[in-house]
């Protein structure tokens, strides 16, 4: 990007400020869609299915229409004229890709549990749930389909009319005979299979609804907590039939996502859909068990990765296949998960060869979907075990393999094999820097005391070098992959008439602190206080145009735009006051809110004044049109690819099989930084999330496909109690892809740190035998491990 | 998730939370509401009526009382942890409060609550099991009392008849060695396995999580008066038992883990 002579920082980017969003949710001022007070408003209730695989003979509802305060209950059958078509999924990933018949109640069979079977309508939440307790339905059961190994056999098909339980398999094979060579002549291979449990996002504000119909005006205010709430209008409108015209979403306070609030839910389709049926407002809010249930789940792949490398220990090619869950149904993006994370199975390393394969099976569960990091911590984690075993075939160290192949400094911008093009990174230096922060020989030397005194405690170090491509994404590029959206967003800045500033964004946070960041990139370029500065979001009235958060997406494309906006306001109001100061807009320089004249600082006219003259329009130069606004749509030119190294060290209780995680060291590069508080938050979320995924959460299935683990007793969220204090440091190489120089943060701990973690239980337990311990590591798991290896 | 509908009364007095208990059969008692609340809210207890005797505020009390220490049914974990009498007294005791679920809980769970439920996973019933305790019943028929090992019958099942109130809990003094290992995935998790070990004369090993309600490892007693060592006393610790298999923990290696926390608990509690 073109930096002007104009474009001066005004020291605020980089600096540690408080988040503005706090005070408000500290407070419990802030509203989520549950706080919300809707006078009439009807309460939902959904008889959910509690076997995986059936189909429904009958459904009794009669005693429930009966029931207190109940004013409807329906079924498929009463509600199969009040939508215009399926349950979206806006990504065929292949033109033959097989999507099953998905409405929001089961058409006459039931996929999963939690599958909704009718919908109860009650003048209280109480009465609502109650009344479901009086709904009979009659199944007649078939075996479940659970495994996904077992869906590929095709032994029993889920979806009859589909003829098999594949939704769509997709390569990307560019050079077939390239990896065919490399593996025929390699001097090591490692071939590694490695399992992706479900994951349940758990985000802490469940999903919850208010629809409030304009009876006489036929329009549609939607409160939803969502992460999209531009994309959820446009698929509603067409799902439910509406005019887009006649449908607002507003998004309040958003407790958190990772992408289970990037859908689109049977339960936004029925509320939509009875309150235009009843003229009443309908209102919904997901019980924790629920969440679990009928919010999608998480990862759920089987990977198979194989490495050729040369003598020398140079990887020379790739070769993946991974067979991903779809569980019952397709969600808005299921099928597009593992292709999130396709191109990326080569990591950081220069691998000339590259090959890949997915195929998305059906089974009897959740459906899965976008989970923080999509398809880029499976991909990851596969290449980083693999990294290892191929390290440890070779008999050296982890450090020494990954150095041998990263892609050097001076290859960026880097064309991989895959076809991604990585914008900038200097991945020595960052390896560097953690190896130094480390400590590597004491480590090395007290796991080494430990197994030779015999003791029970064993120490392990392992390592993750991770990159991902986030920023989502190039239009075009999207296009190629066949997602139904673009990916650029918009923005824009208005300086009111009393100076104070208003910023609107198409990005929709949910606790990643946009309200600061954005105010923070306005007020660096125009020197005045962050508090003077709003932040609109997350209505589509306010907001009209935005693509919505997710994919590590909204600072590198949508602050990039807000910084655009700012630039372009600013030069409005530059040609406003070289105008009053009947001097050229290149006599002026511009700092903390005032125009000077070059040379004669005393002639000088203030942005506010500007601001002031743009709306009384009394005396603006010739043609220029009133007021001072300007708004900017940013489609990036690329991706960014954001990486890092990541160290966990954990001790293993032998006699008991616990994992304790001592230290876990990350030292990040996301390009320019601008609030590292924030950058620290989100990295230590992410990584609570995965290291979560690596040693405790596990959506857990019985044989008859009943999910486990469906409190927050059973599914095992940790809290800072099993953590140690993150050791967090960074290294700056900017992207040149946009004018901030930013890379994504949000998604990179989750990202990263399984692999490091599996590594370090790995490292620990190696010089008995073993060489691998699926995830999640819990104490039964590595005990097994422990017992089968001494056995052995 | 919430209860199905149900009558709800605060009692003054014990002896009107029998009177109503009394008149109604399906009536129960609630005291900090931590395990009866979470069973109701997952329907599997539907009470017609709830009885508070959560404000009765003379069921509250820590008292030394010369060989023992008196504890007030009500009194709720939180207190029992910080309490300098029980800490002086009973330590193993104020330590497995500290362990209980999380701040909330410990603020909100009573003793007596704890006790009455009798739930086999449960940390505060099998210390008491360990530490000899006697509980104080009160009904419209007076007062009795029974031991901590003829208390507990089974699966949520006790020797609390309708009518009955837990009043008190008399813990014998216990400065002797003792260890209390829990183990668990999460700081607030209940345990997977635990064990409760207590020097005080002879030395009382029970077992959390081992079985459908608090045992004794008597196996293990009876080999440690005969005078086996630790590590042969530890191998017995499942003997006799048929632990329940979950995700976290199939039977065998809740066998294994009782054995390693037994002899974990032995070694500490002849070293203090
Ligand atoms: C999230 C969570 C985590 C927890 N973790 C743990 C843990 O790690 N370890 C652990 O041991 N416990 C744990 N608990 C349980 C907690 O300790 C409970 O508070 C305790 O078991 C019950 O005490 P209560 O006063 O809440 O009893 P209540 O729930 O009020 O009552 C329980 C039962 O006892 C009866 N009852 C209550 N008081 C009396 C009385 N005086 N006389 C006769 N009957 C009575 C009630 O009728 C009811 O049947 C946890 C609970 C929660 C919610």
């Amino acid at each position: 990007m073109t930096v002007t002579d104009s474009q001066t920082s005004h020291g605020i980017l980089g600096t540690r400020t408080l988040r503005k969003e706090d005070p408000k949710l500290l407070s419990g001022e802030a509203k989520f869609t549950d706080d919300l007070v809707i006078p009439g408003a009807l309460y939902m209730a959904l008889l959910r299915s509690n076997v995986a695989h059936a189909k429904i003979v009958s459904i009794d509802t009669e005693a429930a229409k009966e029931a207190p305060g109940v004013v409807a209950v329906y079924t498929y059958d009463d509600l199969k004229d009040d939508w215009a078509g399926p349950m979206p999924c806006a990504w065929p990933v292949t033109p033959d890709m097989k999507n099953p018949n998905h409405f929001p109640l089961a058409n006459g069979k039931v996929n999963y549990v939690g599958d909704g079977i009718a919908v109860v309508l009650a003048n209280s939440k109480e009465q609502a749930i109650d009344a479901l307790e009086l709904i009979s339905v009659e199944y007649d059961e078939i075996d479940p389909v659970l495994e996904i190994e077992d869906s590929a056999k095709d032994e029993r098909v889920i979806h009859q009319d589909l003829g098999t339980n594949a939704s769509f398999k997709w390569d990307l094979i560019p050079n077939k005979d390239g990896v065919d060579e490399a593996f025929a002549k390699a001097a090591f291979t490692v071939s590694e299979r490695y399992i992706q449990q479900r994951i349940v996002p758990a985000a802490m504000e469940p999903r919850s609804i208010v629809v409030v119909p304009a009876p006489f005006g036929g329009d549609f205010t939607i409160y939803n907590t969502t992460q999209i709430p531009h994309i959820l209008k446009i698929m509603l409108a067409l799902t439910v039939g509406i005019s887009e015209s006649k449908i607002r979403v507003i998004a309040p306070s958003v407790g958190g996502g990772f992408g289970s609030k990037l859908d689109v839910y049977a339960e936004d389709v029925l509320t939509l859909a009875l309150a235009r049926k009843l003229r009443k407002p309908i209102r919904w809010t997901e019980e924790r068990t629920e969440n679990a249930l009928a919010t999608i789940h998480g990862r759920g792949q089987v990977q198979y990765i194989e490495l050729a490398a040369d003598a020398s220990g140079k990887v020379t090619a790739v070769r993946v296949n991974i067979l991903a869950d779809m569980g019952a149904y397709l969600q808005l993006i299921t099928p597009g998960i593992p292709l999130l994370g396709a191109f990326l199975y080569h990591g950081v390393y220069d691998v000339p060869n590259y090959s890949f394969s997915c195929t998305g099976y059906f089974t009897n569960k959740t459906p899965t979907d976008a989970y923080r990091g999509a398809g880029r911590p499976e991909a990851t984690f596969a290449i980083e075990r693999a990294m290892d075993a191929l390290a440890h075939k070779m008999g050296i160290s982890p450090i020494e393999i990954r150095r041998r192949n990263f892609i050097k400094k001076e290859q960026f911008p880097y064309s991989s094999a895959a076809g991604l093009v990585f914008d900038s990174g200097d991945y020595e230096t960052n390896l560097d820097k953690a190896v130094g922060l480390l400590g590597i020989e004491e480590i090395l030397a007290e796991k080494q005391r430990r197994i030779d005194s015999g003791s029970t405690k064993l120490l392990g170090l392992g390592m993750s070098f991770f990159v991902e491509m986030c920023g989502l994404a190039p239009s075009r590029v999207l296009a190629s992959l066949n997602y139904g959206a673009g990916g650029w967003e918009a923005a824009t800045v208005r300086i009111l008439p009393t100076s104070k500033v208003q910023v609107v964004t198409g990005s929709a946070p949910h606790g990643q602190g946009h309200e600061t960041a954005w105010a923070m990139i306005v007020a660096d370029r125009l020197g005045i206080d962050i508090n003077d500065i709003e932040v609109l979001h997350s209505d589509t009235a306010i907001a009209p145009h935005g693509l919505d958060t997710y994919g590590s997406r909204s600072l590198s494309v949508g602050g990039s735009a807000v910084h655009m906006a700012t630039e372009k306001v600013l030069e409005k109001a530059r040609s406003i006051a070289a105008h009053q100061l009947e001097v050229s807009e290149a006599d002026l320089d511009y700092a903390s809110g005032m125009f000077t004249v070059k040379g004669s600082p005393d002639k000088a006219f203030p942005l506010a004044g500007a601001a002031f003259e743009a709306f009384t329009a009394h005396n603006l130069p010739d043609g220029m049109e009133p007021n001072l606004e300007a708004s900017v749509t940013w489609d990036p030119p690329n991706f960014t690819f954001p990486y890092g190294s990541h160290f966990a060290v954990v001790e293993i209780d032998t006699e008991t099989g616990k994992v304790d995680l001592l230290r876990y060291l990350a030292v990040d590069d996301c390009g320019n930084r601008v609030n590292p508080l924030i950058i620290e938050g989100q990295v230590h979320g992410g990584l609570a999330q995965g290291i979560a995924q690596a040693l405790f959460e596990e959506a857990a299935y019985d044989d008859r496909g009943n999910l486990i683990t469906s409190t927050l007793a059973d599914y095992l969220v940790p809290s800072a109690a099993e953590f140690p204090f993150f050791e967090l440091d960074h290294t700056i190489t900017p992207s040149p892809t946009n004018p901030l120089g930013v890379k994504g943060i949000g998604e990179a701990g989750a990202i990263a740190s399984p692999p490091a973690i599996i590594n370090a239980v790995v490292d620990a337990l190696n010089h008995l035998g073993i060489e691998d311990v699926e995830m999640p590591a819990s104490p039964q798991r590595v005990w097994r491990a422990i017992n089968g290896a001494k056995k052995g | 998730m919430f209860p199905s509908s149900f009558d709800y009364v605060r009692a003054s007095s014990v002896s009107e939370a029998i009177s109503i208990l009394n008149n109604e059969e399906d009536a129960k008692l609630i005291a900090g509401g931590h395990s009866l609340l979470p069973l109701m809210k997952l329907r599997l207890a539907n009470p017609s009526k709830l009885v508070d005797i959560g404000r009765i505020s003379d069921l509250s009390y820590i008292e030394d009382r010369g060989d023992h220490v008196a504890i007030g049914a009500l009194t709720r974990h939180h207190a029992i942890e910080n309490s300098q009498v029980i800490k002086a007294s009973v330590p193993m005791l104020s330590h497995v409060a500290s362990l209980v679920g999380d701040p909330s809980v410990r603020h909100r769970g009573t003793l007596g609550g704890s006790v009455s439920h009798g739930d086999g996973a449960s940390d505060l019933p099998a210390a008491i099991l360990a530490l000899d305790a006697t509980l104080v019943i009160t009904s419209g028929n007076g007062v009795r009392e029974v031991e901590a090992k003829n208390f507990f019958k089974g699966f949520l099942e006790t020797d609390l008849n309708q009518g009955e109130i837990l009043t008190e809990i008399k813990v014998p003094k216990a400065t002797g060695g003792w260890s209390y290992q829990k183990f668990n995935r999460r700081a607030q998790d209940w345990a997977i396995v635990g064990v409760a070990a207590v020097r005080n004369g002879s030395t009382k090993i029970s077992l959390v999580n081992m079985a459908s309600m608090p045992i004794r490892a008597e196996a293990v007693e009876n080999a440690l008066s005969g005078g086996a060592s630790i590590d042969e006393a530890a191998a017995l610790a499942s003997e006799g038992i048929d632990p329940p298999s979950d995700l976290n923990a199939s039977a065998d290696y809740r066998r294994h883990l009782a054995s390693v926390l037994v002899r974990r608990a032995l070694a500490e509690a002849n070293s203090n």
